[in-house]
């Protein structure tokens, strides 16, 4: 792995990512299943914003969100790191992949804010 | 013995003459292109992964469309009612359907990966049948949620 590869690894090693990939899936799944839970009774506005307004409901959302930061960075990291190379496109390859982190890191970034406005905004 | 033998000897020459008359590839043409996934016939457990893969990538940009369904969702009595009016449309049942089916699907073949990393169906079979079941189950629930929505 060369030097701008093992930078932009989330855990800076193959490891700890791996470990962050499953744990953060984990958590995803379960929220996602208790959004899909709590939707499939059907919902009003009164109820949906008051189950949004416990604690415990605002920190599991809060958790799935940076789990989704990880998990997205991590795996579009495996992603972009199998196809945008240098090995197989030269110094495009390099320029091609940095700038697509980028503009994954900004997406990310307004995910997270956008969310937690979501949260604690309304 | 004898019989093995006489079998052996019936077989054609090593350097069949036919070979020689075959065709002689046009070099240019027909070199072989690296990793031409067009002529590959894969094998299941290898459409397993790219689909989870690109499952994941759709995802990530899938996610925009949540959240603005819960931003949607909390701000207001008022953008609560637009969003349930906005998914009575087919267009817009249709794009969730298709975010809940890349879930479903990415989920399960997760936690296929989970299961196989505590080294339970790891062999070729057990691999086969996985995949199969991710691709089957991921089927059915995403039918079970299309009837729900519709
Ligand atoms: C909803 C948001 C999600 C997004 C945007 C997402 C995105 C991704 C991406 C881009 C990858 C990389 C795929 C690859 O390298 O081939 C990945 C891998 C993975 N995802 Fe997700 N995923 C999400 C949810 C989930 C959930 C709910 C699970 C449930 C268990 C999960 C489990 C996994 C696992 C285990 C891997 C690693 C696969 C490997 O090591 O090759 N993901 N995800
Ligand atoms: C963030 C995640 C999810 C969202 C926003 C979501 C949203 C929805 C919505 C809006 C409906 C239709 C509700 C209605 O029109 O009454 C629905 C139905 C359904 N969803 Fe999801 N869903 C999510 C995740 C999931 C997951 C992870 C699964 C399965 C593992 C799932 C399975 C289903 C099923 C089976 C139905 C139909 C249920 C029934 O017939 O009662 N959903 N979902």
């Amino acid at each position: 792995m060369d030097m701008v590869t093992a930078v932009t690894s989330l855990g800076r090693n193959g490891l700890a990512d791996w470990l962050i990939q499953r744990v953060t899936g984990v958590i995803l799944l379960a929220y996602f299943l208790f959004i899909a839970w709590a939707i499939a009774g059907g919902v009003d506005y009164p109820s949906w914003k008051a189950l949004f307004e416990q604690t415990w409901v605002k920190v599991f959302s809060l958790m799935a969100l940076l789990s989704l930061a990880a998990h997205a960075w991590i795996g579009l990291w495996a992603v972009l790191t199998d196809y945008l190379t240098e090995r197989l496109m030269g110094s495009t390859g390099n320029f091609l992949r940095i700038t697509s982190q980028l503009v994954i890191a900004l997406g990310i970034f307004i995910y997270v804010v956008l969310g937690v406005q979501i949260l604690w905004g309304y | 013995m004898d019989g093995t033998n006489a079998a052996l000897q019936q077989r054609p020459p090593l350097i069949a003459p036919v070979a020689l008359v075959t065709v002689v590839p046009d070099v240019k043409d027909n070199r072989p292109v690296n990793l031409d996934i067009g002529s590959m016939r894969l094998p299941i457990t290898a459409w397993a992964s790219i689909t989870h893969r690109a499952s994941g990538v759709f995802l990530f940009a899938a996610m925009a469309f949540l959240i603005w369904a819960l931003d949607m969702s909390l701000r207001s009595p008022e953008s609560f009612a637009a969003l349930q009016d906005i998914l009575t449309s087919p267009v817009a049942r249709l794009i969730l359907l298709v975010i809940m089916a890349a879930l479903i699907y990415h989920s399960l073949a997760g936690v296929r990966h989970l299961v196989m990393d505590f080294g339970i169906g790891e062999s070729l079979e057990g691999g086969t049948f996985s995949a199969r079941l991710v691709i089957v189950l991921s089927i059915v629930l995403t039918l079970l949620a299309g009837l729900w929505i519709w």
